[in-house]
């Protein structure tokens, strides 16, 4: 059993663990309720602002049009679709640079230039080449997060412990080995974080795309509403990407934890 | 009967700015179940030396003879364990490159880590093992793939003074108990007169060989016992005075 003062101490933590959590809840209803309470009184503009009830009415309507979930379902497809080959086809390609030392070396300038660059300046280019469809969005936005998950994930790659690929080399062990037994592995963690950063630039990318280009999406809704002038519908499409951003986050964050188990 | 013998070897590092002589001329004949250890000031290209015996690094010049079907076992600065591993995966890291995982040398690597005093923490994982139990772990995973000479390059210098004592009385019976040939780099006079059966003195850089020493002890044992032989001192004495350390 316990000590008291050990009790105490995992009391404390609890009190304390609560409070944070009591608190944060606090200040998002204090937001809401002083938003809701500006614009009952007139001391804000709601034709600007918005209200916390227009942003659910606004909800509600799109819901009984059905359009709700096609749009949030648009958005969500295109950031998983390029997620996915941006996540996944950046390893990929981090790996020959870290395989071919010759390569890496001609294309660094390049990567340098691409990741400078201000992705949205390829846009028209973009537009023009792909159409006007979902992607040219998809494409947008891996071009947007590929560049910096290459240079990311290459970097990190090149940073295992000299040492311990010597110790692979005794073993005379091939490159690939090498790299499934020790680079992989040991940068498990580094590939989790890459992902999280993925997640937060591909929906900077989708939601540009979708307001080059694009007939339906949140990024749509929050375009169509700003070129009609109805902030409502600006406002709650800000709230839906939040709350998306932040799922697929944990959503991450549930998988990294399901894997280290 | 000589395992390993090389003889001439010299070996130059090449830099964009000039060439640096990093072995002159060194010459080794290795007997089997023989302990040689070598020492000279740090940075004298003694690990280069060993990186080219086990084929990590080419020799500029110089002939090194091996029986083909011996098998080399080396042992890096620090433990180099792998965190994402438990200590049984660790000891199978070198089957595993092999593709060598019979039952035979499964059994061997379990009877090993039962002997040396790891029995229990096969499911454990490296961070949560002292550093002398890491060293070991470290050991095992080179024995585990029956290398025929070993390859120590300043395995303790990680460890704190009373560890590595104990580390390196545990690792020298370890390895006479598994009658391995064994090289090891140190920078730690009285480290290679405790374990060694033969030193060999380098010069500093570009290195040559500047003296071998038999070491003779009366009663020897184990390393922490012959710190105590008679001629514990002479060995000593004699060797700083080779290596002439200049603060």
């Amino acid at each position: 059993m316990y000590s008291n003062e050990h009790k105490k101490y995992l009391k404390k933590i609890k009190i304390n663990n609560f409070l944070i959590r009591f608190t944060q809840i606090l200040i998002i209803f204090l937001i809401i309720f002083l938003w809701q309470y500006a614009a009952n009184h007139n001391l804000i503009n709601t034709f600007i602002s918005s209200s916390p009830k227009e942003i659910v009415k606004t909800i509600i309507n799109l819901y009984k049009d059905g359009t709700l979930f096609h749009h949030i379902w648009i958005t969500f497809y295109e950031v998983i679709i390029s997620f996915l080959i941006a996540t996944l086809g950046g390893i990929l390609i981090a790996t020959l640079l870290w395989r071919f030392k010759f390569l890496s070396k001609v294309i660094d300038p390049y990567l340098t230039i691409l990741n400078s660059l201000p992705k949205v300046s390829l846009g028209p280019i973009i537009i023009i080449i792909a159409g006007a469809s979902a992607k040219s969005i998809i494409i947008m936005a891996l071009f947007i997060s590929i560049i910096i998950t290459i240079i990311n994930v290459k970097q990190a790659f090149n940073n295992v412990d000299e040492n311990k690929i010597r110790l692979l080399k005794s073993f005379k062990s091939k490159p690939h080995q090498i790299f499934f037994k020790l680079i992989l592995p040991s940068n498990y963690n580094n590939l989790i974080n890459v992902c999280k950063v993925n997640i937060g630039l591909i929906f900077i990318g989708v939601i540009m795309g979708e307001f080059l280009v694009s007939k339906a999406g949140v990024g749509y809704l929050i375009m169509y509403g700003s070129q009609v002038f109805n902030l409502n519908l600006v406002m709650t499409g800000i709230i839906l990407l939040s709350v998306m951003a932040t799922l697929l986050y944990y959503l991450i964050v549930f998988i990294e934890k399901r894997l280290q188990k | 009967m000589d395992i390993l013998k090389v003889k001439n070897l010299r070996k130059t590092y090449h830099t964009k700015k000039n060439e640096i002589l990093a072995v002159e001329d060194f010459s080794l004949n290795l007997k089997q179940g023989e302990f040689v250890a070598i020492v000279g000031p740090s940075g004298c290209g003694k690990s280069t030396i060993l990186s080219i015996l086990c084929g990590l690094d080419k020799a500029s010049s110089g002939k090194i003879e091996i029986d083909k079907n011996l098998k080399f076992g080396y042992m890096l600065q620090g433990d180099n364990l792998f965190d994402w591993r438990n200590i049984y995966k660790n000891c199978l890291l070198g089957l595993e490159l092999e593709n060598n995982l019979t039952k035979e040398n499964i059994n061997y690597v379990n009877k090993l880590l039962d002997t040396y005093g790891l029995k229990e923490f096969k499911k454990a994982y490296p961070n949560n093992l002292s550093g002398g139990m890491r060293q070991r772990v470290s050991l095992i995973r080179t024995l585990a793939t029956k290398p025929d000479i070993l390859f120590l390059d300043e395995p303790f210098s990680a460890l704190d003074y009373q560890t590595r004592l104990a580390v390196s009385d545990d690792v020298y019976q370890i390895i006479k108990k598994e009658k391995k040939s064994a090289i090891m780099i140190t920078h730690d006079i009285s480290e290679a007169i405790s374990m060694a059966d033969r030193i060999i003195v380098l010069t500093k850089r570009p290195s040559k060989i500047k003296n071998i020493y038999e070491i003779k002890l009366t009663n020897r044992s184990t390393p922490i016992q012959n710190r105590k032989a008679k001629e514990f001192a002479y060995y000593y004495d004699k060797i700083w005075k080779d290596i002439d350390y200049h603060v």
